[in-house]
């Protein structure tokens, strides 16, 4: 292990690393080879789903995202600390070695955590959290029509007919038979045409 | 083809780089997913678990930079006509173009009176495989893509690309 001609295991992640890049950068090269290059102004221009693009692509991001953006990172790297610190260092055999053992690595993760949440305090105190919502003016329309104009419409008493007496039974027995038969013939019948 | 049964020997596959690059590109044809009309809707169950295009490597992409193939399925109107010749001209080389259903092969039932109908999409950008039937059965668009792939197959991509067409 300690043979200055043995790779170490940095050294072998250095070498995955440089084969990585080797191979990637091949590959990109072979690309620019054989690939065929019919480039015209279309073909550079952006793709909107078939539509030409309207305006400029650098827009203004609203930075209450990055608040928000700050504190997720923070308790995003602060579970990758977890995460090894649970599986390392809860191994049965240091606990079984001593007992402090276990209570020592908790009061420190229980510090680490405290130190952001203090931090997340903070922010919260701060009104960093607040979702800043902007001030929406409603648009008013001066318009003339008075309310006791609508009072008129809303008091009217409107006549209702009432459906439920009416009979239609009248109706079909004046039906004369007779007319059923009249009904014209198809104007188009499909016949097949002998050829001549 | 050679090169497919030198695959099924396990062994050292020795072949032309224009073969491997022909069997490599008839073997993952990307679709893009373009639908227009009610062909769309066969497409859609040609690729779906019952006909299973995606065996075929054939796999619907949502960008034309991605893309090797276009199908046209579907009513192809003068309005849409700008949209398909653009995204066409989006597509890296090299394209092919399916062009699905009577509609956009020659206007299919609009072709007389159809005043907003394009006459076929042959007419805007060039048309490799054309499948009859309105609409084509998903069999119909499978047996496209392997009519395609037989084109591929007798294309030479480095004849082309190192001889500008001498080859």
């Amino acid at each position: 292990m300690d043979d200055p001609a043995q790779l170490s295991e940095y050294g072998k992640i250095l070498i995955i690393l440089l084969i990585g890049a080797l191979l990637v950068c091949a590959t990109i090269f072979l690309a620019r080879l054989i690939s065929p290059k019919k480039n015209n102004p279309i073909k550079s221009g952006t793709y909107e789903c078939g539509e030409d693009p309207i305006g400029s692509s650098w827009v203004q991001f609203n930075p209450r995202f990055y608040v928000i953006a700050l504190v997720f990172l923070l308790f995003d790297v602060e579970l990758i600390f977890i995460f090894p610190w649970a599986t390392v260092f809860g191994q049965s055999e240091y606990i079984a070695a001593d007992g402090r053992w276990g209570w020592f690595t908790m009061i420190e993760m229980a510090m680490f955590i405290g130190i952001l949440i203090l931090g997340l305090v903070f922010v919260w105190k701060k009104g960093d959290l607040e979702w800043i919502k902007p001030n929406v003016s409603l648009p008013r329309v001066p318009v003339n029509i008075p309310d006791h104009a609508y009072a008129a419409l809303n008091n009217r008493t409107y006549q209702v007919r009432n459906y439920d007496t009416v009979t239609v039974d009248a109706e079909v027995v004046e039906n004369p038979a007779e007319e059923v038969v009249a009904i014209p013939k198809p104007a188009f019948k499909p016949r097949f045409k002998k050829p001549d | 083809m050679s090169l497919d049964s030198q695959l099924q020997n396990n062994g050292v596959v020795v072949a032309k780089l224009d073969d491997l690059l022909n069997w490599a590109r008839l073997s993952s044809m990307w679709p893009m997913s373009f639908g227009i009309a009610c062909c769309a809707i066969e497409m859609m169950g040609a690729m779906a678990s019952t006909y299973d295009l995606d065996r075929m490597g054939v796999f619907p992409r949502p960008s034309p930079r991605q893309s090797d193939v276009i199908i046209i399925a579907g009513t192809v109107t003068f309005k849409m006509a700008d949209r398909i010749k653009k995204l066409y001209e989006q597509m890296p080389d090299p394209k092919y173009v399916i062009s699905m259903g009577s509609c956009s092969n020659c206007g299919g039932p609009y072709w007389q009176h159809g005043y907003h109908v394009v006459k076929g999409v042959d007419k805007i950008i060039p048309v490799d495989v054309y499948v009859q039937g309105c609409p084509p059965r998903p069999e119909a668009l499978i047996g496209a893509f392997i009519e395609l792939q037989k084109k591929i197959d007798k294309e030479s991509l480095l004849g082309e690309q190192l001889f500008k067409g001498k080859a």
